[in-house]
């Protein structure tokens, strides 16, 4: 990954959840407050105007810091930790590979399990990042190519985020509802899959 | 959906111009989004509270001699943000401390958490409170915990006194975990609200059924019983709040409205409050009654009991001076 994909993949993201928003906003109705798509696509817009940098870590950590800017409720600090790890983990180098970003992937997903003092199984954005760490550094440990390996971590995502269905969340706003939260799909896991989606969507090089 | 805006996107800015307007007891940063008092007390220890909009008056409308020193409202029903709450922290400091009142949400707690790690690296000593007396929700492994709601009121109140007392920041933060340990609420919506971002309500309720146990962010309650009467909607709030924290002893009580609900109505249900402690070990020895802690036009109630002490009566009856709440001085 070189700079030029890490910008795309930010931009592909702030497309994927502008056009997203409303469902995303319908899903966090049903069992949150009815925001979830309005805040991304905040968040999102100002990522795709502050983003700056020279290396993939730059840019996420810009990316991150925007996110923790603008977005506010719990999915601000969340995906804004997610991403300043990630990119922290990446350092400077300006070419990274795929073996040190699905280990950057993995310190971004325990930055949010920490923050959000959450696991899989909560019906959170960690049932679908869990997954896809695990996807991505099985991938790499097969030497699976980039492209593959990023299908292969977006499938997991989506996957965990269809899991969430029947659970009753334990973290979050949809935990004030108890068992009245089983049967929907959380909306945070919904994004997290979008995100890595949109990974895999750009990432036709590497 | 009919609502009195410019724009659903300009909602929060657009208020914050209307007190700034109409208040000269704020200094108001809109661009910031951060409420101020225009004349804050020297030396004294400062108090920030912010959250999501859509519950006003709380928290600008508590900004005042008394209470809170600044206030940090967020996008409709989302949490403000690090940046923002960390400069309203370092700008109120008098070198005492700050206190920051947090009603416990995921999203509130992280931001605040970001925020007085920033302030912190200023050089201000930061202590937090939770707010969590919401009976509705099990505080348990299996929740976030118990939403902040109603008794955000009383421990602004009650510390906000201590501060203006000259307490210092321990002992401020000490009277505001008192005041919440003491106090419950348990909240009963007639409808959902709308946000002016999604345009719709947020959960269907038909005409016939209340939903119990709500938040103030028009999330679905735990459950749906049919419409009753006041009497019988109180008793079930009473009985949920009772079951955690046996009502006897002096009382404050607030009967709270969502937005939606004619001051009348409130009255009918602080009638039978009144009505139904009598007979109990129990005596409502200070009182309030009306919007404090909303939801938008949502159309419903909330109780709020804290079982006070002398400490805590004092200090509730002590001068304040804020948009929202006055008296004594």
């Amino acid at each position: 990954m070189d700079a030029a994909l890490a910008r795309a993949w930010l931009e592909e993201t702030a497309r994927v959840v502008a056009a997203e928003r409303d469902r995303l906003t319908a899903l966090d109705a049903a069992i949150g407050d009815a925001d979830h798509g309005t805040n991304l696509d905040r968040g999102f817009s100002e990522v795709r105007r502050a983003m700056t940098g020279s290396s993939p870590g730059e840019l996420l950590v810009s990316a991150g810091s925007a996110l923790i800017r603008k977005v506010g409720g719990a999915s601000g600090p969340l995906y804004g930790s997610a991403f300043r790890s990630l990119g922290k983990a990446l350092d400077a180098e300006r070419d990274v590979t795929l073996e040190a970003f699905a280990a950057a992937f993995e310190a971004a997903v325990s930055a949010v399990e920490r923050l959000g003092r959450a696991a899989e199984g909560d019906k959170t954005m960690v049932d679908a990042l869990r997954p896809a760490a695990r996807a991505l550094a099985r991938a790499v440990r097969d030497g699976l190519e980039p492209r593959e390996a990023l299908d292969q971590a977006a499938r997991a995502a989506e996957e965990g985020a269809k899991a969430t269905i029947p659970l009753t969340a334990r973290k979050g706003r949809a935990s004030y509802l108890g068992e009245r939260s089983a049967g929907h799909e959380d909306p945070g896991a919904v994004s997290a899959a979008l995100i890595v989606r949109a990974l895999h969507t750009v990432a036709t090089r590497w | 959906m009919k609502k009195l805006i410019n724009a659903a996107d300009a909602v929060v800015e657009d208020a914050l111009h209307g007190m700034a307007a109409a208040h000269h007891g704020l200094r108001v940063d809109v661009g910031n989004r951060i409420v101020y008092r225009a004349s804050p007390s020297p030396g004294k220890v400062a108090l920030v509270s912010g959250g999501g909009s859509g519950h006003e008056p709380l928290h600008a409308g508590f900004v005042g001699y008394g209470m809170l020193d600044a206030a940090c409202p967020g996008e409709i029903f989302t949490s403000p943000v690090p940046d923002q709450i960390a400069q309203a922290t370092t700008a109120v400091d008098t070198g005492a401390g700050v206190l920051h009142v947090v009603k416990n949400y995921t999203g509130d707690v992280l931001n605040f958490e970001m925020a007085a790690e920033l302030a912190a690296e200023e050089g201000v000593r930061v202590a937090t409170v939770l707010v969590d007396d919401d009976v509705a929700v099990e505080d348990s492994l299996y929740t976030a915990g118990r939403r902040g709601t109603g008794a955000t009121v009383f421990v602004e109140k009650m510390a906000g006194a201590a501060a203006e007392a000259g307490a210092p920041l321990a002992e401020v933060a000490a009277v505001a975990k008192l005041a919440n340990a003491r106090s419950r609420s348990f909240g009963i919506a007639l409808t959902s609200c709308t946000t002016p971002a999604a345009g719709k309500p947020t959960f269907d309720l038909p005409e016939d059924q209340v939903e119990l146990g709500i938040g103030i962010h028009g999330e679905p309650g735990r459950s749906r019983v049919p419409l009753a009467t006041a009497r019988e909607l109180v008793a079930l709030a009473l009985e949920a709040i009772h079951a955690d924290l046996p009502l006897s002893g002096d009382l404050l009580v607030m009967v709270n409205g969502m937005g939606g609900t004619p001051l009348a109505e409130l009255y009918v249900a602080f009638a039978e409050v009144a009505a139904q402690l009598r007979g109990r070990d129990a005596f409502i020895t200070r009182s309030l009654v009306g919007n404090y802690v909303t939801s938008l036009d949502m159309q419903g109630f909330s109780v709020t009991v804290c079982r006070l002490n002398d400490e805590l009566t004092r200090l509730w009856d002590a001068p304040v001076q804020t948009p929202a709440l006055r008296w004594g001085r």
